[in-house]
């Protein structure tokens, strides 16, 4: 088959697989509390994978990488413990591109706390439109959360500029890595980001893993996030005190072999050149984009010039749900909808679009065989 | 003609071709004789929650028996309600509530739509035996 949805997951490398495997066959134990061997092991292993990701983000601290579930855990920790911080009348700004998971949070935050929610819109091409970036940048807003990739669009934002911009008034900003990570190289030091989210499963790792990366002082600054086993440090029946970061924002036991081996993935990762991957799956989107054209009633979504390998489409007069059907009828894999960004949808005025996204394993062997196959589910719809 | 004896004509009809394209190509075709609503009559109320393309539905009584129109904006959802609308309408209200269809089961039809399309299937199967409940209990 032909699998062109990895903006929705990637597929597993063998070294993740077995590294699950591993863990539960030699390695199982829980974490932070055992004196025995095997949990001592499991320890150093879990945290062994949280310098990786460390190194992998270029975080100065370790302690700064807290796990999640994934990138939805990620944000709504942030929106729940860094918006206790906030008072009504704070301003949050995210922008017209983003994921359900960074809008809701935020709309739930606003409601909670009395804030105000403002967004950047976009354009006829996906991009930001930055022209009004003054206007709704101001110093009433405290935080500025936007995504780095869209997942529907494939517009990569100007993240530096728009970090500087954020400073130098004072706001704070959330970037959401979930669609970024698996395709360039993103180092949080050097971007001085405040809050950093991704998925482990888009990066080649299992489900139900994420990131957070906080810068040290927002964390320590942050109430915790859940009450329970690992976080705390006394607890009695007067009152509880709280552990260290990271642990502090990590209740509970967490998805120790997950977390190992999302480290496993980004090691396996670690070892491609992020230019050539960039430059091969820039190369596959361009292809993609040509062949694509070809056809006859065809309107691109995502057109702008800085653009990730993510190629959202639908055809004039046909459904993409009939094209989605037909595609995998074929053995293609792509997805079809409203990608979980509604909002963008409703700027098109379309109920959904077909998305092809492409990963370096992709070959223009399977964009030839996907354009073919399109060709056929036209023919049978038309 | 009987539910049952509908239902194995289409189970006859699906068994002349091999593959899957060609059972699409067919359910496309079907979905050309799907009695149509009117567009005045495609009513926010009249769609059919649980399908990824929107599909709407009515159902009226006409001489004891129930009898459906629809349309959605999706072709192969379009050919999906017409098998359940070819083997369902005219028929009275209890032979629907009690109608088993295992062709959706015998043709495959469940195994090869995506889960969400199978649970617009399983929707629109749902409204019609709701409508059918209502209509009956109207009589």
């Amino acid at each position: 088959m032909v699998y062109f949805d990895n903006g929705a997951t990637g597929q597993k490398p063998q070294v993740v697989i077995e590294r699950i495997n591993t863990y539960y066959q030699k390695e199982n134990a829980n974490i932070h509390r055992g004196v025995h061997h095997l949990s001592q092991l499991s320890t150093e292993n879990y945290e062994a994978a949280r310098s990786i990701i460390q190194n992998f983000i270029g975080a100065n601290h370790s302690e700064e990488v807290i796990f999640t579930s994934g990138t939805t855990e990620g944000i709504n920790l942030v929106a729940q413990c860094y918006g206790e911080l906030l008072q009504a009348g704070d301003e949050v700004l995210i922008t017209e591109m983003e994921h359900h998971s960074n809008i809701v949070p935020w709309q739930m935050l606003a409601e909670r706390k009395q804030l105000t929610l403002k967004y950047i819109p976009i354009n006829e091409k996906g991009e930001l439109r930055l022209e009004l970036l003054d206007e709704l940048l101001t110093t009433k807003t405290k935080l500025f959360a936007f995504t780095h990739i869209s997942n529907s669009l494939g517009t990569i934002n100007p993240i530096k500029e728009l970090i500087e911009k954020a400073h130098a008034i004072g706001c704070k900003v959330l970037l959401d890595a979930a669609q970024s990570l698996q395709h360039c190289q993103v180092n949080v030091t050097e971007l001085d980001v405040d809050f950093l989210v991704f998925s482990g499963h888009k990066v080649f790792g299992p489900t139900g893993t994420g990131i957070l990366y906080g810068k040290k002082e927002l964390l320590n600054a942050m109430p915790p996030y859940r009450g329970g086993g690992d976080m705390i440090k006394t607890v009695k029946m007067s009152g509880t005190t709280y552990n260290e970061l990271p642990h502090k924002m990590e209740a509970g036991t967490p998805n120790i072999a997950g977390g190992i081996a999302l480290g496993q993935a980004l090691e396996w990762l670690s070892q491609f050149d992020f230019q050539e991957i960039e430059a091969y799956e820039h190369e596959l989107l361009e292809y993609a984009t040509k062949e694509i054209k070809t056809i006859e009633g065809v309107k691109i979504f995502g057109e702008s010039s800085n653009k990730s390998s993510i190629l959202s489409f639908l055809i004039d007069g046909l459904h993409p749900y009939d094209i989605g059907t037909l595609l995998n009828q074929q053995g293609v894999a792509v997805r079809t909808g409203h990608h979980c960004t509604q909002p963008i949808m409703d700027f098109f005025d379309i109920p959904g679009t077909i998305r092809a996204s492409f990963s370096f394993y992709n070959t223009k062997e399977e964009i030839d065989y996907f354009i073919n196959a399109l060709k056929k589910a036209v023919s049978m719809l038309a | 003609m009987s539910i049952a004896e509908k239902e194995q004509q289409l189970i006859d009809d699906f068994a002349i071709y091999d593959d899957w394209m060609e059972k699409y190509e067919y359910i496309i075709e079907l979905g050309k004789d799907l009695p149509l609503l009117d567009e005045n009559e495609k009513s926010d109320e009249r769609i059919i929650k649980g399908c990824q393309s929107t599909v709407w539905m009515k159902a009226a009584i006409d001489d004891g028996k129930v009898v459906y129109k629809a349309d959605a904006d999706a072709i192969i959802a379009k050919g999906i309600i017409a098998m359940l609308i070819q083997v369902l309408s005219g028929e009275e209200p209890q032979a629907i509530l009690d109608a088993e269809l295992k062709f959706i089961k015998e043709i495959g039809l469940q195994e090869h739509l995506s889960p969400t399309r199978s649970n617009g299937l399983v929707a629109m199967l749902k409204q019609m035996k709701l409508d059918a409940l209502a209509l009956n209990m109207k009589k």
